[in-house]
């Protein structure tokens, strides 16, 4: 097998948008949800992008892009964007508003893979909204397949594929064959926005919609929340009207 | 387990790339003017909250006395400030309400943004009441004294800029949030608030402030009421006579007027308050407002669409208020020019990457449902390809691209100046004429031999238009190289004669201030002028307060 064509899967999570200050709600059991605006996580949106350009830079490469979403009924609304930037086709796996843990997020992709063939996978990092970073790794443990984490490159070269990952105080540069698994960092690439024609077309793109069931997959938690809160407020400064008073202020407050 | 709430902006910060757009164009801005105005940029970037304006200033702005000494003179029935003035505001304010006699402190406050009007007061005054703007003004009253109120300075006609040496009244430090009603939607501030903090403290009560504009990070509630700004998204919510409800006002010898009411409907004889909005400081000082804000909208999208042709605007603007009705929010355009400068100023390619094209739109729908309103737009915006009229577009799909893509057309005042200054004109006109002004100019301009896009030696970069398709206000930006004379003349009158053989307005929007003093008349009859001289003489009999200006 020395050129196959990619079959990427890129996962899709529907979160509070970036750019909203979330709330907690009145029962401290997690964030506000109520009239508060979702959008597609931005490191899945950058996951996303990597995979039309990997088809843009490469031509015949790439045999499809299938994105999936588990969530909502809603998060139909992230597979509609990710079909209008260039998706070919999308799976919903509906779990209602149940939050799904890593484990499980990972063992229904892997059945995902299983049915649509995938040989790469493309996800992003972490979600902004649970912050876990742990569904790549986790999906490459269960299929066995070598990963390569907070990729800042990625290079394609026949069944070679060359990541370049941001690490502390450098990057790392990791060669695998394919299959693989890589989960993206924030400068990857800057996502696109959504055309218009392309927006009309992901209407006629299809949209298979399962269960967790469907897949034979049964959801269970492991962990219980048990009280969500907001950070402690910082408190304001004081002013001073000279030095000998800075000099006092910061005496009573033993800092000198 | 215990979470403790993410921030989400925390994961993402760590790693600067995702707010790159941010950081770069802060630093490009920095180099070239000041930071006071560049919330107008981020409105909502949490980055700002760090800023310190900071402007050295070796200023090489022209004293607007000197520029204008043909057309303007220092009026020596005003006093000069001496030091008996300046122990009277000492006595009834405190040492950091008074900044005088330090060029460098009132530098700030003397010049305008666009770095084309720049006074030579020697006393800054912030007060923090309105008994004390009462008293400042009692004493400047009847000592002859003249008076500049200034807001947030983000004027675009040199209207909060003293001309000579009248005393700056700032009104930064009067900004408390006097009350909000979350039943009827009744807000009351006073006038030094930033627009963007009232804002932000109505969308926490699921409000909104019912005027948006680019200079929202700097502009004061008072300051918009007394010039009467329009804005973006007037289209949906009317002018500011019909939101503002009540107005607190300190009149030229002290007294203060309070109708600071909080009735919709008041029909006991003259409406007063109608009178100082609009009124650019020359009636009074406007020191509390009272106006009504709208529900905030649950669902916003925004799409930007390439037409080929200024008709195509036109009928894209029709087809969307027939199809979009109750949630057009805001329809603007832009010229080609103006996003060639924009993309040039951020060094960003423009969004719709397929080709370049004559005219680009903006539109905004505001509304309560998602579903409903995604759907409307989406088949009004897919009619609009099949017919042909639109040739591109693209749609926000979460809040990053919808504020990015503001940018393309909130930027163009700045980008239009970025290579040395710009002259702003602020119109209105029947939409079928609109656009023909910036192409009239730019003939113009080109007949004399002024202008080039590329070449540095010629004063002018080009003509460029865009504004506010929904109620016929054409923005004309001329950008410069320099500022000068020449450039100046072939203008003016020029376009003022243009706008009254068209049957417009000089100003739409910004005003007249300084820029337009002299031009009222082709906007307005010699008995209206007459009248609104009488009503000045009325108010303000010495004429102290912002004088050299329109009136």
């Amino acid at each position: 097998m020395s050129t196959s064509k990619l079959r990427i899967l890129v996962p899709v999570k529907r979160v509070i948008d970036f750019a909203i200050k979330p709330r907690i709600n009145k029962t401290q059991t997690g964030v506000e949800t109520k009239g508060v605006k979702f959008s597609i996580n931005p490191f899945c949106d950058i996951a996303l992008e990597e995979s039309i350009r990997i088809r843009e830079g490469n031509k015949d490469l790439v045999e499809k892009i299938h994105a999936v979403s588990i969530g909502p009924t809603k998060a139909q609304d992230v597979l509609r964007v990710a079909l209008a930037k260039g998706a070919d086709t999308s799976t919903l796996i509906d779990v209602g508003e149940e939050e799904v843990e890593p484990l499980s997020v990972a063992k229904l992709l892997q059945k995902v893979v299983e049915k649509e063939n995938s040989n790469l996978i493309i996800l992003g990092k972490q979600a902004i909204d649970d912050d876990s970073n742990q569904t790549g790794q986790m999906l490459a443990g269960l299929l066995n397949w070598p990963q390569a984490t907070n990729a800042s490159k990625v290079e394609i070269d026949g069944d070679n594929v060359t990541v370049t990952r941001e690490v502390d105080g450098g990057s790392d540069t990791l060669r695998a064959k394919l299959p693989l698994v890589i989960t993206t960092d924030l400068r990857l690439n800057d996502p696109r926005y959504a055309s218009l024609p392309n927006v009309m077309k992901a209407k006629k793109k299809p949209l298979e919609k399962l269960s967790a069931s469907d897949l034979g997959i049964e959801i269970t938690k492991r962990l219980e929340t048990l009280k969500v809160e907001e950070p402690p407020v910082r408190q304001a400064g004081v002013k001073v009207e000279s030095v000998d008073e800075l000099i006092s202020k910061l005496k009573d407050l033993k800092a000198i | 387990m215990i979470a403790m709430l993410c921030s989400y902006p925390r994961c993402l910060d760590h790693s600067k790339s995702f707010g790159s757009h941010c950081y770069r164009n802060y630093f490009t801005v920095l180099g070239l003017f000041c930071v006071y105005f560049l919330h107008t940029i981020f409105a909502s970037s949490q980055y700002f909250s760090l800023l310190v304006p900071i402007r050295s200033y070796s200023s090489s702005v022209p004293l607007t006395a000197e520029t204008y000494a043909d057309k303007v003179q220092r009026n020596q029935a005003y006093k000069k400030l001496d030091e008996g003035d300046l122990a009277y505001f000492q006595s009834i304010l405190e040492p950091n309400q008074i900044i005088s006699n330090n060029e460098d402190d009132l530098a700030f406050y003397n010049e305008d943004w666009m770095r084309k009007y720049r006074g030579q007061s020697k006393l800054l005054l912030k007060p923090k009441t309105t008994e004390q703007v009462s008293e400042i003004l009692k004493y400047c009253n009847s000592n002859k004294l003249a008076v500049v109120p200034q807001g947030g300075n983000t004027g675009l006609v040199g209207g909060s800029i003293p001309v000579f040496d009248e005393i700056i009244l700032s009104l930064s430090s009067l900004n408390k949030i006097r009350s909000f009603d979350n039943v009827s939607g009744i807000f009351k501030c006073d006038a030094g608030v930033i627009l963007e903090t009232a804002d932000q403290y109505l969308a926490e009560q699921g409000y909104i402030f019912p005027l948006d504009l680019g200079a929202k990070g700097s502009c004061h509630v008072g300051g918009v009421v007394a010039t009467n700004a329009g804005g973006l998204r007037l289209i949906r919510y009317g002018s500011l006579h019909g939101t503002v409800l009540g107005l607190e006002v300190v009149l030229a010898d002290g007294t203060i007027v309070n109708s600071l009411d909080s009735l919709r409907k008041d029909n006991t004889g003259y409406d007063l308050k109608q009178l100082f909005i609009g009124s650019e400081g020359s009636l009074g000082v406007i020191t509390g407002v009272s106006i009504l804000c709208p529900a905030r909208p649950q669902a916003v999208n925004v799409a930007v669409l390439a037409v080929d042709s200024y008709e195509s605007v036109q009928k894209v603007f029709n087809d969307a208020r027939k199809e979009l009705s109750e949630i057009l929010s805001a329809f603007e355009f832009m010229d080609e020019t103006s996003q060639i400068l924009v993309s040039k100023y951020l060094k960003l390619d423009h969004p719709i990457e397929s080709d370049s094209y004559p005219f680009y739109i903006l539109i905004e729908t505001s509304g309560s449902n998602k579903e409903h309103d995604d759907e409307k737009l989406e088949t009004f915006l897919g009619n609009a390809m099949e017919n042909g009229i639109v040739l591109d577009g693209i749609i926000a799909q979460d809040e990053t691209q919808l504020r990015s893509l503001w940018n393309w057309r909130e930027n163009i005042p700045e980008a239009s100046q970025m290579q040395g200054g710009v002259y702003k004109y602020d119109v209105s006109i029947p939409l079928k004429d609109l656009y023909g002004l910036v192409e009239a100019a730019n003939e113009k301009l080109e007949a004399a031999g002024l202008v080039d896009f590329e070449d540095i030696s010629k004063p002018v970069v080009k003509a460029v238009g865009y504004g506010h398709i929904g109620d016929g206000n054409l923005h004309l930006n001329v950008a410069v190289r320099k500022y000068s004379k020449e450039v100046e003349k072939v203008l003016e009158p020029f376009v003022y004669e243009w706008i009254q053989s068209k049957k417009g307005s000089i100003s739409a929007e910004h005003g007249l201030g300084f820029q337009k003093k002299n031009y009222i008349q082709y906007s307005k009859s010699p008995v209206e002028i007459a009248l609104i001289k009488d009503i000045k003489h009325h108010y303000d009999p010495n004429g102290i307060l912002n004088p050299y200006k329109y009136v």
